[in-house]
């Protein structure tokens, strides 16, 4: 027993070290999205103390839109500016309607809001879309979706090549991402914001402007991740799983910090592979990554309750 | 002296212009207390004005009133000439008023580089999509400002601590960045909350040099709070006094010194 727990995994990755790549790459493709999606939620988080409960639910709708106006007709990249279009008039709605009206109420009250949009997302999309499963247009957006095979070790070692387009795209964006928060005015603005309020104001910044922003970019994130995903599962209601796989990223990470998400992120999706392949099937039967990240999560709780890199929990005297 | 719209000349020959800013028949209430009570004052282009008092007076609140971070329940501020409409503080900010706070609000995980860059936000043109591609103008734009934090910077000697975060900094640098943030807007009036508290002489002593510095070189006007009755009688060219809400004297240094209300009520009371 004790052999097949501390010895057997790892003989097995060293005799065979072309299948532990691809063991490894899968880990990254998953990793890299959610690190993604727990960047949105930090950003959002920062900014307006609101734990987002409806990124998963914008994953869908935003794959579920870009799909729905392709069926009308419409060429597949003009769907994509106008999905961008229509998640940056869901961050003004849910800025105008949701947030503005209830600044200043308790935390709870704006995490059930976040709950409301999130219904009123799930009826709103099944209306004009439909509930039932759809294909994501993965070839009319260009993305190829043929293999590339390696031979590393001797071995063999297959990329898809919409997962290959998926992490770059992914890490892409994660750059952009930090390069915007740390080079331009506006990227300065949010990390301000996310660190004093009061400061953040006497300089000019509008907190209406920056969550609209915020919420925008989770957007952003929410229709690349739906792309991303879309092509591997298809684009139903139940894509919203992965975004709750940010939770354990975020436990792990801290919720405020930027670094975190992206580290927590690509760590949870490289263990939770590495561990389904090495200890979960053949020891447990395979299907631990549903459960995995949250376990992890929860022992690193117990360690350090503010994640592993989290900044400091806030004390208030 | 101060009733002429044109301004006056100070002692040591420096110009002072007409009326920026005037608050008139300022009410503050919280609940029950009067923070301020029915005061009237102005500040004037290029001066240094300061607002003391005893702890509790109501300086602060006055400067959140001017600031935006507090509506009056009474009164009127004028701002260049016009009656401001009640505004955010961060439309305020826009408008080309800048301030420091009496317990530092720095933006404590970001370096002093960035903390100063923030100070820049109020001049921000290009919108949120260009900003988000990064080119042309608001690289231009990042550029114009980066110089001007970049001078800032030199002007209060934090050079080398330009890429620091702000939270290993000490108390004195602190309040120094900050400083530098408000400069950097550029700002028509400075509002300085108690700029040099908890400061050791030495400090004390730069400080004072800064805001002179400012004052002169750039002809900023400053309204700051201060506790040190020496250090306010060195700076200022007018002094308001407040006790207990109210407003109990306003002039020169000479003249506030020699005021028997404000003796009373402050200069005789041991601090
Ligand atoms: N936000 C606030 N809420 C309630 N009372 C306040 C608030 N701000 C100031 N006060 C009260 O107003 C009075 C003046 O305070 P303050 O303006 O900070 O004085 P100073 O800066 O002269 O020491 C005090 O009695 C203080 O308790
Ligand atoms: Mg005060």
């Amino acid at each position: 027993m004790l052999h097949d727990i501390f010895i057997a995994p790892f003989q097995d990755m060293f005799s065979a070290p072309d299948f532990l790549l691809q063991v490894l790459w899968e880990g990254l493709v998953s990793g890299i999205l959610y690190a993604l999606i727990a960047l949105g939620f930090v950003l959002i988080f920062r900014s307006s103390r609101i734990f987002n409960f409806a990124q998963g639910i914008m994953v869908v709708f935003a794959a579920l839109t870009l799909v729905g106006l392709h069926a009308m007709g419409v060429p597949a990249w003009i769907c994509v500016l106008l999905t961008l279009g229509v998640m940056f008039v869901l961050a003004m709605a849910i800025e105008r309607v949701v947030l503005r009206p209830l600044v200043g109420q308790p935390d709870i009250i704006l995490f059930m809001a976040t709950i409301g949009i999130t219904l009123f997302l799930i009826g709103f999309g099944e209306i004009i879309f439909g509930g039932e499963n759809k294909v994501m247009i993965t070839e009319e957006l260009g993305i190829p979706t043929g293999s590339w095979t390696l031979e590393p070790f001797g071995g063999l070692l297959i990329l898809e090549q919409k997962d290959v387009t998926a992490v770059v795209v992914a890490a892409l964006l994660v750059i952009g991402l930090l390069v915007f928060l740390s080079r331009t005015q506006m990227g300065r603005a949010i990390r301000a914001l996310g660190d004093d309020s009061q400061a953040a104001l006497s300089v000019g910044i509008s907190l209406h402007t920056i969550w609209v922003l915020v919420w925008f970019i989770a957007g952003i994130i929410a229709l690349v991740t739906g792309i991303a995903w879309g092509a591997r599962a298809g684009v139903s209601f139940a894509l919203e799983v992965i975004a709750y796989k940010a939770l354990p990223v975020l436990m792990l990470g801290g919720l405020e910090s930027i670094a975190g998400a992206i580290i927590g992120g690509l760590m949870i999706g490289l263990l939770e592979k590495l561990f389904e392949i090495y200890w979960g099937q053949p020891l447990m039967g395979g299907n631990t990554e549903t459960w995995f990240a949250f376990v992890l999560a929860l022992l690193v709780l117990l360690f350090r309750p503010q994640g592993l890199f989290g900044e400091k929990i806030i004390e208030r005297v | 002296m101060t009733d002429q719209a044109e301004g006056y000349t100070t002692a040591d020959g420096r110009k002072i212009g007409g009326v920026v800013m005037e608050m008139k028949n300022i009410t503050l209430r919280f609940g029950g207390v009067v923070a301020i009570h029915n005061i009237s004052f102005d500040i004037r282009e290029g001066e240094i004005r300061a607002i003391i008092g005893p702890n509790g007076a109501g300086k602060s609140s006055m400067l959140n009133v001017i600031s935006g971070f507090y509506t009056p329940s009474e009164g009127e501020v004028w701002y260049k000439g016009a009656k401001r409409p009640p505004m955010k503080p961060y439309e305020v900010a826009r408008q080309g008023v800048a301030r420091t706070f009496q317990n530092i609000a720095l933006f404590e995980g970001m370096s002093v580089l960035d903390n100063v860059m923030t100070g820049r936000l109020t001049h921000m043109k290009a919108g949120i999509l260009p900003q988000m591609i990064w080119k042309g103008r608001a690289e231009a734009e990042e550029t114009e400002n980066r110089i001007i934090a970049e001078r800032v910077i030199d002007f209060l000697e934090i050079q080398h601590i330009r890429k620091t975060p702000v939270a290993r900094l000490p108390y004195g640098l602190k309040k120094r960045v900050e400083l530098a943030r408000a400069l950097a807007a550029e700002p028509t009036i400075l509002l300085l909350d108690e700029p040099m508290a908890g400061m050791n002489v030495e400090e004390k002593e730069d400080m004072c040099r800064f805001i002179l510095d400012v004052n002169d070189e750039f002809g900023t006007t400053i309204a700051l709070i201060e506790h040190d009755m020496g250090v306010v009688m060195d700076l200022s060219d007018r002094v308001v006094v407040m006790d207990y809400g109210k407003k109990i004297g306003d002039g020169s240094p000479d003249e506030v010194r020699n005021n028997q209300d404000v003796i009373d009520a402050y200069l005789g009371v041991q601090h």
